[in-house]
């Protein structure tokens, strides 16, 4: 959706596509508009026409003209309704155009959010990104706001033109003679402005930035005592921002009497000419005062120009904005073949997988897949990992903490692809997979349970009631599962309990617990569990991992060994690479590194005991 | 005791008066040196009435005078006129420049202020507002006052001020058609105020939309990994939608009533010149009037009408500036429920000693959790709290770091009521290791020194460097570190998701461990590090904390095993207390958890 050229195209663009997105809106709005520039111009006339022809001479005593006096008060004010209905019709489709155009842009931005893969996640910031949401569209549709108005006012100037033209030339080149001098000071106007409202925006968005990650951290915050520092911090931040708004302030200070003044000007102008043109007698006092009335009718209006070059940069900077996430490339496209739906396992394939990601540069700058050049070199996260486990196998992955495992079991769900090598699920390459042909089969239950801001039943089965193919007896069987019925139970309402933001309400264990069962439901054919158990009793995990499908491929990360015993073989990581794979005592005997890991708090208590006696 | 924890208002019931006299009170910036700019404002109003008046005088003395039309007399009044209206720009300038720069620090002022009572809210109070909701509180919310005042405080300045002008004059010229122009005014003034109202809910409603559509997006941000996973981005795209339609229908609706009112004012003021055309003509028959003196009038109207059709959009951009206003006061005027005692004592640094007496606690609406808990840590031991998931460990371990006050009884810091103590210097002497320890999204370095408080303070970079590098020394993690991609200087991402969560707990650690305190409460802190890393550290912990309290909560019973002391917690009570050897072979909770401990950890190995 970028937009190309100068910036008299890009504004172009960006005013054109706005209405494309509801023209019924656009056509009805402006042409509300374009009544109420007619109906505008026709009220100065019915009130020339009524002063003129009906009361002057009434009151120099015309019977005639005293007869008709209502007459001239009905058609003013029928004018006057008219007008009305323009104004009326102009603002609400007006209004309408502007949230329409708004929604279209979020509804864009979190398709975006939606679509973009981790990666991207990773580098850029839950402020930013909501800031998209809020100030940059409200910026982005700015414009929108006083475009109609603008162009009825067009429609208000070709009549006042032939209005004028028909009564004087001259007494029109006088009126019109101002119009060039506002363009002029509208457009060196802009020039100040943009600079100033682009970085009043950016720091409208790292003000976002400050008090979202602040508030997430307010956990941390309160346990260290730090509200000071963070105070400080943002305040820092929301001064640059003051001082941003300041300079944008300070610059329509300068500007606005500028734009203001030339109007009243031009009607003296209108004055002048009217009386040099009145003094040679082409034209009588009424025409004067006709133009004059017209020009004062137009002061405001022909503002709206003004208003419509003013939103444009800031606009255009909200615009760019946006562009720049909903253009994002899609590093994680996804292909068309299917994977077929068998009762038993997925037989997992990894061959010859590697994993680097760029060396960070700056934080959270570059794109996805836009390496800076001469930055730091790429880290590699995953070295030559080949791996095969059979349908309904279930493995163990152990190692260090960091050595890799998430981000290992992470490519069979496809939450990122290797840079190297394939990774296959029933011999089909995951990167040739539809839409929707991971989630229907593999399930991936991650280290960090997020909890949506729903009922149980909502975040266990992921759907809308309606379209919903599992029945509550399926929801609490899930639930029994991963023995979090109970807990469920005793809400007051059951599976309608509504959870609170990221499931503040819940434990840990009951969150990864819930986030088990939400898997279970699914009876994937693979199941991934990423230290999904780590804050649940050793007792319960034991149950859950008993009670798991047995016809599913089951990948597990585990530092419990009572799990990691029941499974077929276990891999041992470390740095990135498979350093041994093997049935846990196979790994026992013959992998140092392996036993340190498991033998870690027998090791640990027999030590103790050790110290004890000598103590 | 306790309130139960207070919660958010989404708006402040104050009214659009008291909130605005509310809302200046909390920035006194935007008053200050309100009487010059005042002054400003009306001689840029009285600037307005310069070309209506010139061209009177330029059709009476110069175009209609007897003479017949006089050209030098019209160039010295357009002349004149235009070195009014310099003036009157010049105020106008003089008059926004003043006006944005205070209101500017006022504002500034009050998204600081707002911030930090957000800090100071207790974390239940915290946690009944989604994130993404308190940021609007300080960002959007503020942001629509400023534009308000970038706009709408001028004009409305302004356009009171012509208003004022407008009437002096037209009485002057007749005082008979000036009751005529009011008299139409009238059912408008009360049209307005039974429409003001319905506006005001109008936008109100509008913001609270907005609120919640910027939560449900925050959800496809924040839980964008679990999106992925479950394949549910087209359900969560539905939900957001859903959001961004009532926001849209709110936003619209809201625009439809602004129209209505605003073409109430549109009608009222042509209606008032067609009058006025009427009464005119009538009164200057009866010779009581001039033609002359209506068609002035005419333009008069003009002046009249203008500001007031513009003081109803100012007034409608107001009632959205006041909505938002009230948003912000709402967070200002909620209580904190865990306050900063106002006379607090300084509790002195040194060995901590504990006491909890017959604390009972329950969650807001929610039942009793913890049932009496009397317990004392004795200064200098390592206490391990054990139990059942859900049995009230953590409600223990918040109470002592008083995240929350107890519903009854009392928890004391050397006998001294954690309620008298200044949160300062509690939080100086204990510090809550959680386990979901979040990172900033900067490096690792920057995250461990984020600990350094106080007078622990050092100055230039290179020591902060070398004391983080000694912390993961300290903790036994030199090696770790190194492996890291580039040490001290790895970025940990946002919300430090860069990290593996064990690798997060790891900095956690090192950030707690720099941050020092009397008391350390490490709640699940290495529930997500592999054994040998968790033995390791637990080991080095015990050296760096030797001589302090801590109380560590684990599943994993090797903790208890090093304690001095343990508890057992469950359902609310607190069953067992005693020596990790005693209790081990005394029949009862803890007995029973320690035999499944073993035989998760040794019996398979033993096996072999």
């Amino acid at each position: 959706m970028g937009l190309t050229g100068g910036k008299v195209r890009q504004s172009c663009q960006l005013m054109w596509r706005g209405m494309k997105t509801c023209p019924r809106v656009y056509v009805l709005g402006i042409g509300m508009s374009a009544l109420w520039g007619a109906a505008t111009v026709a009220i100065s006339q019915a009130i020339g026409w009524a002063t003129s022809s009906i009361m002057v001479p009434a009151m120099a005593g015309d019977l005639a003209a005293q007869g008709r006096i209502w007459q001239a008060g009905v058609v003013v004010f029928a004018v006057a309704v008219v007008l009305a209905l323009g104004v009326w019709g102009r603002r609400v489709w007006a209004g309408w155009g502007y949230v329409n155009v708004g929604a279209r842009h979020r509804s864009n931005l979190s398709d975006a959010y939606l679509r973009l893969p981790m990666s991207w996640h990773r580098s850029h910031s839950t402020g930013q990104l909501l800031a998209h949401a809020s100030a940059d569209v409200d910026a982005a549709t700015g414009v929108f706001n006083p475009m109609p108005f603008a162009l009825g006012v067009v429609v208000m100037l070709i009549g006042a033109l032939i209005a004028l033209v028909m009564s004087d030339v001259w007494l029109a080149v006088a009126a019109f003679i101002v119009l060039p001098l506002m363009v002029l000071a509208n457009v060196v106007f802009q020039r100040y402005m943009t600079p100033a409202v682009t970085r009043a925006q950016k720091l409208r968005a790292t003000v976002a930035d400050a008090a979202h990650e602040s508030f997430e951290a307010a956990l941390i915050v309160k346990s260290l005592g730090t509200a000071d520092r963070e105070e400080a911090t943002f305040a820092a931040a929301a001064d640059d921002l003051r001082a941003a708004n300041t300079r944008v302030g300070n610059v329509q200070a300068v500007f606005n009497p500028v734009l203001d003044t030339l109007p009243p000007i031009g009607t003296l102008l209108v004055v002048v000419v009217g009386v040099w043109r009145l003094t040679y007698g082409h034209i009588d006092a009424g025409d004067v005062v006709g133009a004059a009335y017209l020009f004062t009718m137009m002061a405001i209006p022909v503002r709206s120009f003004g208003w419509v070059l003013g939103e444009l940069p800031r606009s255009l900077v909200g615009y760019h904005r946006i562009a720049a996430v909903v253009d994002a490339p899609n590093a994680l496209a996804p292909g068309t073949a299917l994977l077929p739906q068998q009762p038993r396992g997925l037989a997992v394939d990894l061959t010859d997988v590697s994993l680097e990601v760029p060396g960070h540069g700056g934080p959270g700058q570059s794109g996805p897949g836009e390496a800076a050049p001469g930055e730091a070199a790429p880290i590699t996260l995953l070295r030559d990992i080949s791996l095969q486990i059979s349908p309904g196998e279930t493995l163990a992955v152990v190692g260090p903490t960091g050595s890799g495992k998430t981000t290992l079991v992470s490519l069979l769900a496809r939450l990122s692809d290797p840079t190297r090598g394939t990774v296959r699920l029933d011999g089909v390459d995951l990167s040739t997979l539809a839409a929707g042909e991971i989630p229907a089969q593999v399930a991936c239950v991650t280290q960090h349970t997020f909890i949506f801001e729903d009922t149980v039943r909502g975040n266990v089965t992921l759907m809308e009631p309606a379209v919903c193919p599992w029945s509550d007896d399926d929801v609490w069987e899930a639930l029994r599962l991963a023995r979090v019925d109970e807990v469920v139970r005793a809400m007051p309402d059951g599976l309608d309990a509504r959870l609170g933001e990221r499931g503040a309400n819940l434990s840990g264990g009951q969150r990864q617990r819930l986030a088990i069962a939400r898997a279970l439901i699914r009876q994937p054919r693979l199941l991934i569990l990423d230290d999904a158990t780590s804050a649940v009793d050793a007792r319960v995990e034991q149950e859950i991992l008993r009670g798991l499908a047995t016809h599913a491929t089951v990948v597990i990360i585990a530092y419990r060994m009572s799990s990691v015993a029941l499974a077929d073989r276990v891999a041992h990581v470390d740095r990135g690479r498979i350093v041994d794979i093997g049935t846990h005592s196979e790994l026992l005997k013959r992998d140092t590194g392996y036993r340190e890991i498991a033998e870690a708090y027998v090791a640990e208590a027999r030590r103790r005991a050790d110290e004890e006696a000598a103590a | 005791m306790t309130e139960p924890s207070a919660r958010i208002a989404n708006v402040s019931q104050h009214g659009v008066i008291a909130t605005i006299r509310r809302g200046v009170a909390l920035s006194p910036q935007i008053v200050r040196g309100i009487g010059l700019t005042l002054v400003l404002a009306l001689v840029s109003a009285a600037g307005r009435i310069v070309v209506p008046m010139t061209i009177q005088r330029t059709i009476d003395d110069g175009i209609l005078a007897e003479s017949g039309p006089d050209a030098g007399r019209v160039i010295t009044f357009a002349v004149l006129a235009v070195v009014g209206l310099l003036i009157a720009g010049l105020s106008a300038a003089g008059v926004q420049l003043r006006l944005i720069s205070r209101t500017e620090a006022g504002l500034a002022a009050l998204r600081v202020r707002a911030f930090r009572h957000i800090h100071d809210l207790s974390i239940l109070t915290q946690n009944t507002e989604r994130r993404g909701s308190l940021v609007s509180r300080v960002t959007a919310d503020i942001d629509t006052i400023t534009q308000f005042v970038q706009w709408g405080g001028i004009m409305l300045i302004v356009a009171s001020l012509q208003l004022v002008v407008a009437t002096v004059l037209m009485l002057v010229y007749s005082w008979q058609l000036t009751v005529v122009v009011y008299g139409c005014f009238v059912p408008l003034y009360l049209l307005f105020r039974a429409a003001q109202p319905r506006v005001n809910r109008a936008y109100v409603r509008l913001r609270e939309r907005t609120g919640a559509m910027l939560g449900s997006m925050s959800e496809a941000v924040v839980g964008a990994e679990t999106v992925r996973a479950y394949g549910v981005a087209r359900r969560t795209a539905e939900r957001i939608d859903r959001d961004i339609e009532s926001t849209r229908v709110a936003g619209g609706r809201a625009q439809i009533l602004v129209a209505s009112t605003f073409t109430a004012g549109n009608l009222v003021s042509n209606l008032a010149l067609s009058v006025v055309i009427v009464v005119g003509a009538y009164l200057g028959m009866g010779g009581a009037l001039s033609a002359g003196t209506v068609v002035a009038f005419l333009f008069l109207v003009q002046l009249f009408t203008g500001p007031v059709q513009l003081a109803t959009e100012i007034l409608n951009e107001l009632q959205n500036a006041v909505a938002g206003w009230r948003r912000v006061i709402a967070v200002i005027d909620t209580p904190v429920d865990v306050p900063d005692p106002a006379d607090g004592v300084t509790s002195p640094r040194g060995r901590a000693h504990v006491t909890l007496t017959g604390v009972r606690y329950s969650y807001p609406d929610g039942p009793e959790v913890l049932h009496g808990i009397d317990l004392t840590l004795t200064p200098g031991t390592r206490v391990a709290i054990v139990g059942h998931t859900g049995g009230g460990k953590t409600t223990v371990a918040k109470l002592v770091a008083r995240f929350m006050d107890p519903s009854a009884g009392t928890v004391t810091l050397d006998g001294v009521d954690l309620r008298e103590i200044t949160l300062a210097s509690l939080r100086e002497r204990i510090v809550l290791v959680p386990q979901e320890g979040f990172l900033f999204d900067g490096t690792v370095l920057d995250n461990v020194a984020y600990g350094l408080r106080g007078a622990g303070m050092p100055g230039t970079g290179s020591n902060v460097q070398r004391a983080a590098q000694n912390a993961f020394d300290m903790l036994g993690l030199t090696s770790w570190l190194r492996d890291l991609p580039q040490g001290l200087n790895t970025p940990c991402g946002q919300r430090g998701e860069a990290l593996s969560a064990g690798e997060r707990q790891l900095v956690a650690l090192a950030r707690a461990a720099m941050a020092g305190g009397d008391l350390m409460i490490f709640d699940e802190a290495t529930s997500a590090v592999d054994p040998a890393t968790d033995v390791r550290v637990a080991r080095a912990l015990e050296a760096l904390t030797h001589g302090r309290s801590t109380i560590t909560i684990a599943h994993r019973l090797s903790t208890a095993e090093a304690a001095d002391v343990v508890v057992v917690v469950d359902g609310g009570h607190v069953v067992q207390v005693g020596s990790h050897t005693d209790l081990a072979t005394e029949p009862g909770v803890y007995a029973a958890m320690h035999e499944a401990w073993i035989s998760h950890t040794r019996s398979e190995v033993e096996a072999q």
